[in-house]
C-alpha cells in the first residue's frame, strides 16, 4: 500500500495543531506497513514579515545534520542538501520564489526528499496550517470574484539569461536524477496538453507572492494543486491521501491526473473555524472536496456530523478516526512562579472556535470566590483585542495574563504553573492540546462541543455557552485536590488508550476498501 | 445422584433488598453559603414513583399472590429507612404493598442501617443509632422487628458482626467471596468465630447474578429449567442456599418486556414444588439449621464491583475526601442534636453518593454509571462538595445559634447529654433481646 499524501508540516514545531496531527498520523501508518509520499508546503526563509508566526521548518528538515542554518538563508529547492551541505552556503537568488503557476513546465519546483518508507515532498508555498485564513485573512465580506479582482500579482520580468542560470543550477545541485527525468518528461507532456497550457508561454514572466498572506490565499491553492498535478504523474501511488481544505484542490487535482480513490481527511470545517457565517470560497472548497472524494475520515463524531448535516454528504462516506496523542512525559520546567497555586489556563488561539470570550466570563465568577486567582491566556488571534477589552471592562485585568503565542518550552513553563486547564471551544473537531495538557500532570476541563470529549471519560466536560457549570467546574477543582488528583491520574492513564495507531489501524482499513 | 429424591431438602434464603437513595439537585458553587435544600426531590419523587410502579407494585402483587396460593413461599426483603420515607411521601400504595406482605407472615424484614449508610466505617455510635432507627422504622411503617441484619451493600467483617450482634441481632448477611471462603461452599449457614450465636449467610453470588446481571447476557435469556439446572448441579452435602438480589431487578433494571416478572413467578412456583428445595426465611433457618461451621473474615469486605472490598464506595481520593469531610462531621452534629439537621447529614451518608464518585474504568465501571443521575464521577463529586459545604454552613450558622443561648453553656451540657444518651439507649435494646 502507497499513498500520496498531501499533508502539513513534517516534523511539528507546535503543539497541537494539523501538523502534529498529520506527523502521527504519518508515523503510525509507517508502522503499519503503508509507504507514504508526503507533500507538504515550505517557506524557506526570505519571507516578508507576516502577521503570524511561521515555523519555518525547511533548514530543519533539510539541514538536520548540519545544525540550523538562519532563516534568512534561501534554498534552492532542488538541492540535496544532505549530500551537498557546501552548496548552501553559496546560496544563490531563489529559484522558487519566482515560482508560480507556470514555473512546473520549466522544471520541478519542489524538493524530494527519502528516508525509509516515506518520501517527502517539499513544494514552496505560503500554505501553513496555523494561521487561520478564513477568520485572520479573508475579510467576512470577501467572495472569491472579488478577491480576483483585488488581487494584483506582482509581475517581474527576469531576463532569459538568469532564468537559464538558474536552471542550470538546479541541474548541478539536484542528485536525484532519476526523479529529475521523470519531471522533465511529465513537465514536457504537461506543456503541451495539460489544463495549465493555457498559461502563457513567454517563460519571463513570473509572479512574485505578494508577501501578504490574505487574498493570494485561494490562488495559492490553486498553484498548490497544479503542483500537485505534477507530483501525482511522477509518482506511482494506490491511495491520495489530503488533510484539510487548503489541500482538497491538490486532491482533487492528483486525482484527476492518477484516477486514484481520494481519502478527504477533516480536521476542521469552515463551521468550526467561522460558526454560522461561513465564509463562501472556503466553503465551495471544502464542498468540492467532500463530494470528490471517495472517502471522508472525520476527527470525531461531531465533525461527521457537521460534515453530514452541513455539507449534505450521505452518513456513510463519513469514518470517524479519533486523533491519537504521542507519548511523552513532560516535566516541570519552573518550580517556582509568583502567581500562586491557582492558576487557570487557556491555550490555543483566540479566535471564536476556541470560545476564549467564555472563558473569561467564567474567570470573573471564579473570581468572586478565589480573589487570588490568576487566569493565563497563552496564545493570539484575531480576538486578542476583544478579550483585552472584556478583561478590563470587568475590571479583572490584574488577574489576567497575555503571553501571546507560546512554543518550545514556555508551553511546558506555562503548563508547570497551570493548577487546571480549560477548552472552552465552541466548536472543536478534536482538540489535542487538553491531551497534551493531560500528559504534563493537569486536570482538563473541556466543552462537550468538542471531538476530544468523545474519547475521555476522565475530564470535566461542560457546555461552552454555560460559563456558569464551567466557573463550577473550575472552582471545584480549585477548592479540592483530591478532585484534581482523581483527573490527572485517571486521564494521565487513560490517554495511554488514544493512539495514533488506533487512528491508523483504521485509515488502512479504509484504503484498503478503496482499493480492493 | 439427582433421580432419587433428596431425604433432607436443601433450604433456601431468597432476599431483595430495596433501596432509594434521596439523590441530591444540581448544586452549584455559588449557592454554597446560601444553606439551601440540597436535595432533588421532584427528581426523587419521579423515581420513586417509577420504580413503584414498574417493578413494587407488580412484584409485590405476584408475591402476595403466590404467598396466598402456596405457604410454602418464604420471602424476605431489606428496605432501606430512605426508602420506605420516601415511599411513605410520594407513594403511600407502594408502602400499602409492602405492609400487605409482611402482614401474610411469609416474609421476614431485615434491619440494615437506616439511610443505606456507610456508617459502619464510622467511629463510635453512629453506626448502632443507624441501625436501631432502622428497626424502629420498620417497625413503625411495616408492624415487624427485624432480628436479622444486612449491612449497607454487604459491608462485612468480624467486629462489625461483634457490634451487630451486640445490638442482639442473631444473624447477618455477607457475600459469599472466594477470599473469604477459601474453597468452602458458601452453601451452609456458618456462625461467627467468637460469637457462636451470630449466624452468618452467605450470599450465592454467582446463581444470584445469573439472575441479577446475566438474565439477558448477549440477547439470551436465563428460563426457569435452566436456573433450576444449575440449582441442582450444587453438592448433596450442601445445606442453605442463598439468593440476594436488588428487587429493582425484576421490572426496573430489567423491564417487565424481558419477562422479568413471569420468570420471577414461574421460578418461585417451581422452587415451591420441588421436594428438593425448602423456602425458610432467615429466622427459620437459624432454628432449624443446627450444623454451623465457623467463618472468619477479618478484612472487610462488600459485594460491589469485582474487588469485593469498599473500592467502590472509597476507592479513590474524591471519594475519601468526601467521605472522611462528611465523616469529620459527626461530632459537631451530635452536639447541635437537631433532628433535622441529623437527618439531613445521614442522608448525606448513603452509600451511593460514594458509589456515583466512581472512577473504575471495568465493566463495573459500566454499573457504577447505570446508577448515577451524573454524568461522570467528576459531576457527582462536585454536586456532592457543594452541597456538602452548604450544609457545613448551616451546622455553623446552628453553632453560632446555640452558642448565644441564654443558658451559658448549653453546648456542653448537650454534649454530655449525647454522650450518655446513646450507649444506654444502645445497652436496653440490646438486653431486650437477650434469650
Amino acid at each position: 500500500m502507497k499513498v500520496l499524501m498531501f499533508g502539513w508540516e513534517f516534523p511539528p514545531h507546535i503543539s497541537g495543531g494539523l501538523g502534529t496531527a498529520c506527523y502521527g498520523l504519518t508515523q503510525s501508518l509507517r508502522q503499519h506497513d503503508v509507504e507514504i509520499v508526503l507533500v507538504v508546503p515550505k517557506l524557506h526563509g526570505d519571507e516578508p514579515d507576516m502577521k503570524f508566526d511561521l515555523i519555518d521548518a525547511s533548514h530543519i528538515t533539510l539541514r538536520k545534520r548540519n545544525g540550523p542554518v538562519a532563516p534568512s538563508v534561501v534554498v534552492e529547492p532542488m538541492a540535496a542538501v544532505e549530500e551537498k551541505p557546501a552548496e548552501m552556503e553559496t546560496a544563490k537568488p531563489p529559484a522558487f520564489v519566482v515560482s508560480g503557476p507556470e514555473a512546473h513546465l520549466r522544471q520541478p519546483v519542489y524538493t524530494t526528499r527519502e528516508t525509509e518508507h516515506l518520501t517527502t515532498i517539499e513544494i514552496p508555498s505560503y500554505l501553513s496550517p496555523y494561521v487561520d485564513p478564513a477568520m485572520n485573512v479573508l475579510p467576512k465580506s470577501m467572495t472569491l470574484s472579488a478577491k480576483r479582482g483585488k488581487r494584483e500579482p506582482t509581475i517581474l520580468e527576469i531576463d532569459k539569461k538568469e532564468e537559464r542560470r538558474m536552471e542550470m543550477n538546479d541541474e548541478d545541485t539536484y542528485k536525484d536524477n532519476d526523479k529529475a527525468n521523470d519531471h522533465d518528461n511529465a513537465d514536457d507532456h504537461h506543456a503541451d496538453t495539460g489544463p495549465l497550457a493555457q498559461f502563457p508561454e513567454e517563460g519571463a514572466y513570473y509572479y512574485a507572492f505578494s508577501g501578504k498572506y490574505g487574498p493570494d490565499l485561494l490562488e495559492e491553492t490553486k498553484y498548490y494543486a497544479a503542483v500537485a498535478a505534477e507530483v501525482a504523474r511522477a509518482h506511482t501511488f494506490d491511495v491520495i491521501h489530503v488533510h484539510d481544505w487548503m489541500t482538497f484542490p491538490a486532491g482533487l487535482a492528483a486525482k484527476a491526473t492518477s484516477g486514484k480513490p481520494l481519502v478527504v481527511h477533516v480536521h476542521s470545517t469552515e463551521f468550526d473555524r467561522s460558526g454560522e457565517t461561513p465564509h463562501a470560497p472556503v466553503y465551495e472548497i471544502e464542498k468540492a472536496g467532500f463530494e470528490g472524494a471517495d472517502s471522508i475520515v472525520a476527527v470525531s463524531g461531531w465533525t461527521k456530523r457537521i460534515v453530514e448535516s452541513r455539507y449534505h454528504i450521505p452518513p456513510s462516506k463519513v469514518k470517524v478516526a479519533y486523533n491519537g496523542v504521542m507519548p511523552r512525559e513532560i516535566t516541570p520546567l519552573v518550580h517556582g512562579h509568583p502567581f500562586g497555586p491557582h492558576v487557570v489556563t487557556f491555550l490555543g488561539r483566540l479566535t471564536y472556535q476556541k470560545g476564549p470570550l467564555y472563558f473569561v466570563k467564567a474567570a470573573y465568577q471564579v473570581l468572586e470566590k478565589f480573589p487570588d486567582a490568576h487566569f493565563i491566556v497563552a496564545g493570539s488571534g484575531d480576538m486578542l483585542p476583544q478579550v483585552i477589552e472584556e478583561v478590563a471592562h470587568l475590571r479583572i485585568s490584574t488577574r489576567f495574563h497575555f503571553t501571546g503565542f507560546l512554543k518550545g518550552d514556555n508551553v511546558e513553563k506555562v503548563w508547570s504553573m497551570t493548577k487546571v486547564y480549560v477548552m472552552p471551544s465552541v466548536s472543536e473537531p478534536f482538540g489535542i492540546t487538553p491531551l497534551e495538557a493531560i500528559q504534563a500532570g493537569i486536570p482538563v476541563i473541556v466543552s462537550n462541543q468538542s471531538g476530544v470529549s468523545e474519547v475521555m471519560s476522565h475530564v470535566i466536560k461542560v457546555d461552552f455557552w454555560n460559563t456558569h457549570a464551567l466557573a463550577n467546574a473550575i472552582c471545584n477543582v480549585l477548592a479540592h485536590e483530591s478532585l484534581s488528583t482523581t483527573l490527572r491520574e485517571n486521564s494521565k492513564y487513560e490517554i495511554q488508550n488514544i493512539t495514533w495507531s488506533k487512528a491508523a489501524k483504521k485509515i488502512k482499513t479504509i484504503y484498503h476498501e478503496l482499493t480492493t | 445422584m439427582s433421580s432419587q429424591p433428596n431425604p433432607t431438602p436443601k433450604h433456601m434464603v431468597l432476599y431483595f433488598q430495596a433501596h432509594q437513595p434521596w439523590r441530591l439537585r444540581p448544586f452549584h458553587f455559588f449557592e454554597i453559603g446560601s444553606q439551601g435544600d440540597g436535595f432533588d426531590n421532584a427528581q426523587n419523587e419521579a423515581i420513586v414513583r417509577r420504580v413503584t410502579r414498574q417493578c413494587y407494585l407488580p412484584a409485590n402483587k405476584i408475591l402476595l399472590d403466590l404467598i396466598k396460593k402456596n405457604p410454602r413461599i418464604k420471602i424476605t426483603f431489606s428496605i432501606s429507612g430512605t426508602l420506605l420515607d420516601q415511599l411513605k411521601q410520594y407513594c403511600p400504595e407502594g408502602l400499602a404493598s409492602f405492609k400487605a406482605l409482611a402482614q401474610t407472615g411469609s416474609v421476614e424484614f431485615l434491619a440494615e442501617t437506616d439511610y443505606h449508610s456507610m456508617a459502619s466505617l464510622l467511629p463510635g455510635t453512629e453506626f448502632e443509632e443507624q441501625v436501631l432507627d432502622h428497626v424502629a422504622r420498620v417497625q413503625e411503617h411495616l408492624g415487624i422487628r427485624p432480628t436479622v441484619f444486612r449491612n449497607t451493600e454487604l459491608i462485612y467483617n468480624n467486629d462489625m458482626a461483634k457490634k451487630v450482634h451486640a445490638l442482639g441481632f442473631n444473624g447477618m448477611f455477607l457475600d459469599g467471596i472466594d477470599a473469604v471462603l477459601q474453597g468452602k461452599s458458601p452453601n451452609h449457614l456458618y456462625e461467627h468465630p467468637e460469637e457462636k450465636a451470630m449466624k452468618l449467610f452467605l450470599r450465592n453470588y454467582f446463581l444470584s447474578d445469573d439472575i441479577a446481571f446475566r438474565y439477558q447476557e448477549f440477547g439470551k435469556k436465563l428460563t426457569v429449567g435452566k436456573f433450576m439446572s444449575r440449582l441442582k448441579s450444587i453438592p448433596q452435602g450442601d445445606s442453605l442456599i442463598t439468593l440476594g438480589l436488588d428487587y429493582e431487578t425484576f421490572g426496573e433494571h430489567h423491564k417487565a418486556e424481558s419477562g422479568i416478572l413471569h420468570f420471577l413467578k414461574d421460578l418461585l412456583i417451581c422452587i415451591a414444588k420441588d421436594k428438593n428445595y425448602e423456602l425458610v426465611t432467615p429466622s427459620e433457618a437459624i432454628r432449624q439449621l443446627q450444623d454451623t461451621p465457623s467463618l472468619s473474615v477479618p478484612d472487610t469486605i462488600s459485594w460491589a464491583d469485582a474487588e469485593r472490598d469498599l473500592s467502590a464506595w472509597l476507592g479513590n481520593d474524591m471519594q475519601q475526601d468526601a467521605f472522611e469531610t462528611m465523616a469529620h462531621l459527626e461530632g459537631r452534629i451530635k452536639v447541635i442534636n437537631d433532628p433535622s439537621l441529623t437527618d439531613r447529614w445521614r442522608r448525606l451518608m448513603t452509600s451511593d453518593h460514594f458509589y456515583y464518585m466512581s472512577t473504575k474504568r471495568n465493566s463495573d465501571g459500566n454499573v457504577h454509571a447505570y446508577f448515577s443521575p451524573y454524568a461522570s464521577p467528576y459531576e457527582a463529586f462536585m454536586n456532592y462538595m457543594n452541597v456538602l459545604q452548604d450544609f457545613l454552613h448551616t451546622v455553623r450558622e446552628k453553632e453560632k445559634e446555640l452558642a448565644t443561648r441564654p443558658e451559658q453553656g448549653a453546648l456542653k451540657a448537650e454534649a454530655e447529654r449525647r454522650e450518655m444518651h446513646t450507649p444506654i439507649w444502645a445497652m436496653k435494646l440490646e438486653n431486650s433481646y437477650e434469650k
